[in-house]
Protein backbone atom coordinates (compact mmCIF):
# COMPACT_ATOMS: atom_id res chain seq x y z
CA UNK A 1 0.00 0.00 0.00
CA UNK A 2 1.55 3.46 -0.77
CA UNK A 3 -0.36 6.60 -0.17
CA UNK A 4 0.33 8.94 -2.62
CA UNK A 5 0.21 12.70 -1.93
CA UNK A 6 -1.66 15.35 -3.83
CA UNK A 7 -0.23 18.78 -4.13
CA UNK A 8 -1.96 22.10 -4.56
CA UNK A 9 -3.34 22.39 -8.14
CA UNK A 10 -2.55 18.73 -8.79
CA UNK A 11 -4.50 15.84 -9.61
CA UNK A 12 -3.76 12.18 -8.86
CA UNK A 13 -5.59 8.78 -10.06
CA UNK A 14 -4.65 5.33 -7.77
CA UNK A 15 -5.93 1.91 -7.26
CA UNK A 16 -6.55 0.06 -4.24
CA UNK A 17 -4.35 -0.75 -2.08
CA UNK A 18 -3.25 2.91 -2.15
CA UNK A 19 -4.28 5.62 -0.91
CA UNK A 20 -4.39 9.09 -1.81
CA UNK A 21 -4.40 12.20 0.14
CA UNK A 22 -4.26 16.45 0.02
CA UNK A 23 -2.59 18.17 3.36
CA UNK A 24 -4.45 21.42 4.58
CA UNK A 25 -7.37 22.33 2.01
CA UNK A 26 -8.69 26.08 3.11
CA UNK A 27 -10.81 27.92 0.43
CA UNK A 28 -8.86 25.09 -1.88
CA UNK A 29 -11.74 22.67 -2.96
CA UNK A 30 -10.88 18.55 -2.35
CA UNK A 31 -12.71 16.34 -5.18
CA UNK A 32 -12.79 12.63 -5.73
CA UNK A 33 -14.13 10.07 -8.14
CA UNK A 34 -14.37 6.75 -7.28
CA UNK A 35 -15.10 3.66 -8.96
CA UNK A 36 -16.64 1.24 -6.59
CA UNK A 37 -16.29 -1.64 -8.81
CA UNK A 38 -12.68 -1.61 -9.61
CA UNK A 39 -11.07 0.08 -6.67
CA UNK A 40 -9.82 2.85 -8.67
CA UNK A 41 -10.27 6.20 -7.93
CA UNK A 42 -8.98 10.14 -8.36
CA UNK A 43 -8.35 13.32 -6.59
CA UNK A 44 -7.68 16.67 -7.45
CA UNK A 45 -6.75 19.48 -5.35
CA UNK A 46 -7.86 22.69 -6.88
CA UNK A 47 -7.50 26.30 -6.05
CA UNK A 48 -9.94 28.44 -8.32
CA UNK A 49 -13.37 27.92 -10.14
CA UNK A 50 -13.72 27.90 -13.58
CA UNK A 51 -10.40 27.17 -16.52
CA UNK A 52 -12.31 29.59 -18.60
CA UNK A 53 -10.21 32.65 -19.30
CA UNK A 54 -7.19 30.92 -18.34
CA UNK A 55 -6.25 28.47 -21.38
CA UNK A 56 -3.37 27.25 -21.52
CA UNK A 57 -2.45 27.36 -17.70
CA UNK A 58 -2.14 24.35 -15.16
CA UNK A 59 -6.14 22.60 -15.49
CA UNK A 60 -5.32 20.82 -11.97
CA UNK A 61 -5.15 24.42 -10.94
CA UNK A 62 -8.93 24.68 -11.56
CA UNK A 63 -12.29 22.88 -10.28
CA UNK A 64 -13.77 22.49 -13.84
CA UNK A 65 -10.98 21.39 -16.02
CA UNK A 66 -9.17 18.86 -13.19
CA UNK A 67 -12.62 17.45 -12.50
CA UNK A 68 -12.58 16.58 -16.84
CA UNK A 69 -9.47 15.30 -16.76
CA UNK A 70 -9.49 13.15 -13.54
CA UNK A 71 -12.31 11.57 -15.79
CA UNK A 72 -9.85 11.50 -18.40
CA UNK A 73 -7.03 9.73 -16.83
CA UNK A 74 -9.88 7.27 -15.15
CA UNK A 75 -10.88 6.56 -18.71
CA UNK A 76 -7.23 5.39 -19.58
CA UNK A 77 -7.27 2.79 -16.70
CA UNK A 78 -10.99 1.48 -18.10
CA UNK A 79 -13.11 3.41 -15.60
CA UNK A 80 -15.99 4.47 -17.69
CA UNK A 81 -17.67 8.05 -16.15
CA UNK A 82 -20.87 6.04 -15.28
CA UNK A 83 -19.03 4.34 -13.31
CA UNK A 84 -17.79 7.07 -10.91
CA UNK A 85 -19.47 8.94 -7.73
CA UNK A 86 -17.86 11.85 -6.58
CA UNK A 87 -17.52 13.54 -2.78
CA UNK A 88 -16.20 16.67 -2.28
CA UNK A 89 -15.28 18.96 0.69
CA UNK A 90 -12.67 22.05 1.57
CA UNK A 91 -14.04 25.43 0.06
CA UNK A 92 -13.86 27.57 3.41
CA UNK A 93 -13.87 30.51 4.32
CA UNK A 94 -10.21 30.50 6.41
CA UNK A 95 -10.58 34.54 7.03
CA UNK A 96 -13.52 35.94 8.95
CA UNK A 97 -14.49 39.82 9.16
CA UNK A 98 -14.61 42.73 7.22
CA UNK A 99 -13.74 40.77 3.84
CA UNK A 100 -16.31 38.97 3.64
CA UNK A 101 -17.30 41.13 0.81
CA UNK A 102 -13.93 40.70 -0.76
CA UNK A 103 -14.21 37.97 -4.02
CA UNK A 104 -10.64 36.65 -3.17
CA UNK A 105 -11.47 35.84 0.35
CA UNK A 106 -15.00 34.23 -0.52
CA UNK A 107 -13.24 32.00 -3.13
CA UNK A 108 -13.83 29.21 -0.75
CA UNK A 109 -17.79 28.90 -1.60
CA UNK A 110 -16.93 30.10 -5.32
CA UNK A 111 -15.07 26.86 -5.39
CA UNK A 112 -17.27 24.37 -4.08
CA UNK A 113 -19.66 25.50 -6.18
CA UNK A 114 -17.95 25.15 -9.12
CA UNK A 115 -17.62 21.46 -7.96
CA UNK A 116 -21.07 20.98 -7.96
CA UNK A 117 -21.83 22.38 -10.86
CA UNK A 118 -19.52 20.18 -13.02
CA UNK A 119 -20.49 17.13 -11.20
CA UNK A 120 -23.90 17.78 -12.16
CA UNK A 121 -22.99 18.86 -15.67
CA UNK A 122 -21.39 15.77 -15.80
CA UNK A 123 -24.24 13.74 -14.18
CA UNK A 124 -21.92 11.94 -11.75
CA UNK A 125 -23.42 11.59 -8.15
CA UNK A 126 -22.25 13.71 -5.29
CA UNK A 127 -22.44 10.88 -2.27
CA UNK A 128 -20.87 13.71 0.04
CA UNK A 129 -20.83 17.20 0.71
CA UNK A 130 -18.54 18.24 3.40
CA UNK A 131 -17.58 21.94 1.84
CA UNK A 132 -17.72 25.71 3.56
CA UNK A 133 -16.79 26.19 7.40
CA UNK A 134 -14.05 27.99 8.53
CA UNK A 135 -11.49 25.52 9.10
CA UNK A 136 -8.84 23.45 7.67
CA UNK A 137 -9.17 19.70 6.37
CA UNK A 138 -6.64 17.40 5.52
CA UNK A 139 -8.36 14.37 3.36
CA UNK A 140 -7.86 10.74 2.30
CA UNK A 141 -9.39 8.86 0.04
CA UNK A 142 -8.82 4.71 0.67
CA UNK A 143 -9.24 2.70 -2.99
CA UNK A 144 -10.09 -0.88 -1.10
CA UNK A 145 -13.53 1.00 -0.07
CA UNK A 146 -14.25 4.85 -1.33
CA UNK A 147 -14.06 5.42 2.03
CA UNK A 148 -12.80 9.15 2.98
CA UNK A 149 -11.44 10.22 5.97
CA UNK A 150 -11.51 13.98 6.76
CA UNK A 151 -8.84 15.43 9.46
CA UNK A 152 -9.35 18.82 11.16
CA UNK A 153 -7.36 20.98 13.48
CA UNK A 154 -9.96 20.80 17.01
CA UNK A 155 -12.90 19.25 15.21
CA UNK A 156 -12.04 15.62 15.10
CA UNK A 157 -11.96 13.06 12.28
CA UNK A 158 -14.29 11.78 10.65
CA UNK A 159 -15.64 9.62 7.17
CA UNK A 160 -17.32 10.80 4.47
CA UNK B 1 10.41 28.81 -16.64
CA UNK B 2 8.31 30.30 -19.62
CA UNK B 3 5.51 31.85 -17.67
CA UNK B 4 5.70 35.37 -18.14
CA UNK B 5 5.13 35.97 -14.10
CA UNK B 6 7.15 33.79 -12.99
CA UNK B 7 10.14 35.48 -15.08
CA UNK B 8 9.22 38.88 -13.79
CA UNK B 9 9.65 37.72 -10.04
CA UNK B 10 12.66 36.22 -10.82
CA UNK B 11 14.40 38.73 -12.41
CA UNK B 12 13.81 41.42 -9.28
CA UNK B 13 14.33 38.59 -6.20
CA UNK B 14 16.67 41.17 -5.31
CA UNK B 15 14.57 44.29 -5.10
CA UNK B 16 11.82 42.80 -3.26
CA UNK B 17 14.03 41.48 -0.96
CA UNK B 18 15.65 44.91 -0.25
CA UNK B 19 11.62 45.75 0.20
CA UNK B 20 11.12 42.98 2.69
CA UNK B 21 14.54 44.45 3.93
CA UNK B 22 13.91 47.99 4.75
CA UNK B 23 10.42 46.62 5.77
CA UNK B 24 10.54 44.49 8.23
CA UNK B 25 13.19 46.78 10.15
CA UNK B 26 10.85 49.46 10.73
CA UNK B 27 9.04 46.51 11.64
CA UNK B 28 11.25 44.95 14.11
CA UNK B 29 11.60 48.18 15.59
CA UNK B 30 8.55 48.60 16.29
CA UNK B 31 7.60 45.08 17.93
CA UNK B 32 11.12 45.51 20.19
CA UNK B 33 9.36 48.88 21.83
CA UNK B 34 6.10 47.05 21.88
CA UNK B 35 7.56 43.84 23.75
CA UNK B 36 10.19 45.92 25.26
CA UNK B 37 13.35 43.68 24.59
CA UNK B 38 15.62 43.96 21.43
CA UNK B 39 14.27 42.13 18.36
CA UNK B 40 17.19 41.42 15.78
CA UNK B 41 15.59 41.10 12.45
CA UNK B 42 16.97 38.22 10.03
CA UNK B 43 18.43 38.74 6.13
CA UNK B 44 15.07 38.81 4.63
CA UNK B 45 14.55 35.84 2.05
CA UNK B 46 12.86 36.61 -0.90
CA UNK B 47 11.80 33.47 -3.39
CA UNK B 48 9.58 32.31 -5.91
CA UNK B 49 8.18 29.23 -4.98
CA UNK B 50 5.65 26.80 -7.19
CA UNK B 51 1.99 25.94 -5.73
CA UNK B 52 3.64 22.57 -5.27
CA UNK B 53 6.02 22.98 -2.98
CA UNK B 54 4.60 26.11 -1.50
CA UNK B 55 3.61 24.35 2.03
CA UNK B 56 7.29 22.84 2.51
CA UNK B 57 8.28 26.04 3.24
CA UNK B 58 7.51 26.30 6.86
CA UNK B 59 6.81 23.21 8.59
CA UNK B 60 4.21 21.26 6.56
CA UNK B 61 1.09 21.77 5.75
CA UNK B 62 -0.65 20.34 8.83
CA UNK B 63 1.29 22.47 11.50
CA UNK B 64 -0.59 24.13 13.93
CA UNK B 65 0.10 28.16 13.02
CA UNK B 66 -1.57 31.33 13.71
CA UNK B 67 -2.04 33.51 10.43
CA UNK B 68 -3.03 37.49 10.49
CA UNK B 69 -4.31 38.16 7.37
CA UNK B 70 -4.21 42.05 6.67
CA UNK B 71 -5.86 43.81 3.36
CA UNK B 72 -3.49 46.83 2.27
CA UNK B 73 -5.37 49.13 -0.79
CA UNK B 74 -4.49 52.44 -1.80
CA UNK B 75 -2.07 52.93 -4.34
CA UNK B 76 -0.53 49.32 -3.61
CA UNK B 77 -3.48 46.97 -3.06
CA UNK B 78 -2.42 43.04 -2.01
CA UNK B 79 -2.67 41.35 1.12
CA UNK B 80 0.12 40.61 4.00
CA UNK B 81 0.19 37.45 6.06
CA UNK B 82 1.76 37.42 9.05
CA UNK B 83 2.88 33.40 9.91
CA UNK B 84 3.14 32.66 13.49
CA UNK B 85 3.98 28.76 15.38
CA UNK B 86 1.80 28.63 18.16
CA UNK B 87 5.11 28.89 20.17
CA UNK B 88 5.97 32.26 18.85
CA UNK B 89 2.46 33.33 19.22
CA UNK B 90 1.89 32.30 23.02
CA UNK B 91 5.76 34.08 24.09
CA UNK B 92 4.96 37.54 21.83
CA UNK B 93 1.46 37.14 23.24
CA UNK B 94 2.63 36.62 27.02
CA UNK B 95 5.54 39.44 27.06
CA UNK B 96 3.23 42.05 25.62
CA UNK B 97 0.63 41.27 28.21
CA UNK B 98 3.11 40.39 31.11
CA UNK B 99 1.88 37.31 31.50
CA UNK B 100 3.64 33.49 32.19
CA UNK B 101 3.65 31.95 28.70
CA UNK B 102 1.22 29.18 28.58
CA UNK B 103 2.22 25.58 27.37
CA UNK B 104 0.84 25.06 23.62
CA UNK B 105 1.88 21.38 23.39
CA UNK B 106 -1.44 21.02 25.57
CA UNK B 107 -3.86 19.35 23.40
CA UNK B 108 -7.00 21.58 24.89
CA UNK B 109 -4.56 24.97 24.06
CA UNK B 110 -6.68 27.78 22.38
CA UNK B 111 -5.70 30.99 22.68
CA UNK B 112 -8.24 33.04 24.57
CA UNK B 113 -10.39 36.56 23.31
CA UNK B 114 -7.81 38.69 25.00
CA UNK B 115 -4.32 37.24 23.45
CA UNK B 116 -6.41 37.00 20.04
CA UNK B 117 -6.80 40.64 19.99
CA UNK B 118 -3.47 41.40 21.35
CA UNK B 119 -2.04 39.05 18.20
CA UNK B 120 -3.84 41.48 16.01
CA UNK B 121 -3.06 44.21 17.53
CA UNK B 122 0.52 43.50 17.68
CA UNK B 123 -0.19 42.47 14.12
CA UNK B 124 -1.58 45.74 13.22
CA UNK B 125 1.59 47.75 14.57
CA UNK B 126 3.96 45.31 12.59
CA UNK B 127 2.34 45.50 9.11
CA UNK B 128 1.50 49.13 9.96
CA UNK B 129 5.17 50.00 10.14
CA UNK B 130 6.14 48.10 7.36
CA UNK B 131 3.62 49.48 5.24
CA UNK B 132 5.03 53.00 6.19
CA UNK B 133 8.45 51.81 5.44
CA UNK B 134 7.55 50.83 1.96
CA UNK B 135 5.09 53.78 1.13
CA UNK B 136 8.22 56.26 1.98
CA UNK B 137 10.23 55.10 -0.22
CA UNK B 138 8.48 54.64 -2.94
CA UNK B 139 6.16 57.03 -2.65
CA UNK B 140 2.56 54.75 -3.01
CA UNK B 141 0.11 54.93 -0.62
CA UNK B 142 -0.63 51.69 0.81
CA UNK B 143 -3.47 51.26 3.88
CA UNK B 144 -3.65 48.55 6.17
CA UNK B 145 -7.27 47.50 6.91
CA UNK B 146 -8.56 45.65 9.93
CA UNK B 147 -6.38 42.59 10.70
CA UNK B 148 -7.83 38.68 10.60
CA UNK B 149 -6.36 36.19 12.69
CA UNK B 150 -7.37 32.12 11.65
CA UNK B 151 -5.65 29.52 13.95
CA UNK B 152 -5.56 25.81 11.68
CA UNK B 153 -3.91 24.06 9.39
CA UNK B 154 -0.64 25.68 7.39
CA UNK B 155 -1.85 24.73 4.37
CA UNK B 156 -5.11 25.77 4.66
CA UNK B 157 -4.32 29.16 5.60
CA UNK B 158 -1.22 30.16 3.74
CA UNK B 159 -3.65 28.69 0.16
CA UNK B 160 -4.73 32.90 0.51
CA UNK B 161 -1.36 33.62 -1.24
CA UNK B 162 -1.48 30.99 -4.03
CA UNK B 163 -4.82 31.73 -4.85
CA UNK B 164 -4.40 35.43 -5.39
CA UNK B 165 -1.37 34.49 -7.60
CA UNK B 166 -3.12 31.46 -8.85
CA UNK B 167 -4.94 33.20 -11.77
CA UNK B 168 -1.68 34.71 -13.31
CA UNK B 169 0.97 32.07 -12.55
CA UNK B 170 2.18 28.98 -10.76
CA UNK B 171 4.36 30.34 -8.33
CA UNK B 172 4.44 33.18 -5.22
CA UNK B 173 6.35 35.64 -4.16
CA UNK B 174 7.58 34.92 -0.23
CA UNK B 175 9.31 37.73 1.74
CA UNK B 176 10.16 35.67 4.54
CA UNK B 177 11.39 37.66 7.75
CA UNK B 178 12.03 36.36 10.90
CA UNK B 179 12.78 38.27 13.86
CA UNK B 180 14.39 36.82 17.04
CA UNK B 181 14.82 38.05 20.61
CA UNK B 182 18.27 36.97 21.93
CA UNK B 183 16.77 34.35 23.82
CA UNK B 184 14.83 32.74 20.13
CA UNK B 185 11.55 33.31 21.48
CA UNK B 186 9.46 35.57 19.14
CA UNK B 187 9.81 34.28 15.15
CA UNK B 188 7.53 35.12 12.84
CA UNK B 189 7.65 35.11 9.06
CA UNK B 190 6.14 37.89 7.28
CA UNK B 191 4.54 37.69 3.51
CA UNK B 192 3.86 40.18 1.15
CA UNK B 193 1.28 39.47 -1.42
CA UNK B 194 0.95 42.32 -3.39
CA UNK B 195 -1.37 41.95 -6.52
CA UNK B 196 -0.03 41.47 -9.77
CA UNK B 197 -0.88 45.27 -10.78
CA UNK B 198 0.32 46.36 -7.69
CA UNK B 199 3.61 44.77 -7.34
CA UNK B 200 4.46 46.13 -11.07
CA UNK B 201 3.33 49.30 -10.25
CA UNK B 202 5.80 48.88 -7.28
CA UNK B 203 8.81 48.28 -10.04
CA UNK B 204 7.51 51.17 -12.30
CA UNK B 205 7.60 53.06 -9.00
CA UNK B 206 11.18 52.18 -8.16
CA UNK B 207 12.35 52.93 -11.74
CA UNK B 208 12.62 49.26 -12.49
CA UNK B 209 10.41 48.18 -15.18
CA UNK B 210 8.48 50.32 -17.98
Amino acid sequence: MATIIVGMADLKVAKAPDILTTLGLGSCVGITLYDRAKKIGGMAHCMLPTYKGFEGQNIAKFVDSAVIELINQLGRMGVTKAALVAKITGGAHMFRGVSQNNDLLKIGERNAAAGLAILRQLSIPVHANDTGGTHGRTIELDMENGALKIKTVGLGEKFI
Amino acid sequence: MSDPHDNILAKHLDVFKEIGNIGAGHAASALAGLLDRKIVMSVPEASVVPFSEIVNVLDGPETLVAGVLIDVSGDLNGYILLLLGMKDAMAMVSQALHEPARDTTDPEFALTELEQDTLLEIANILVGSFLSAISSFSGLGATPTVPQLAVDMLGAIISIATIEYGTIGDSVLFLNTRFNDPSGDVNGHFFLIPDYYSYKMLLKALGLED
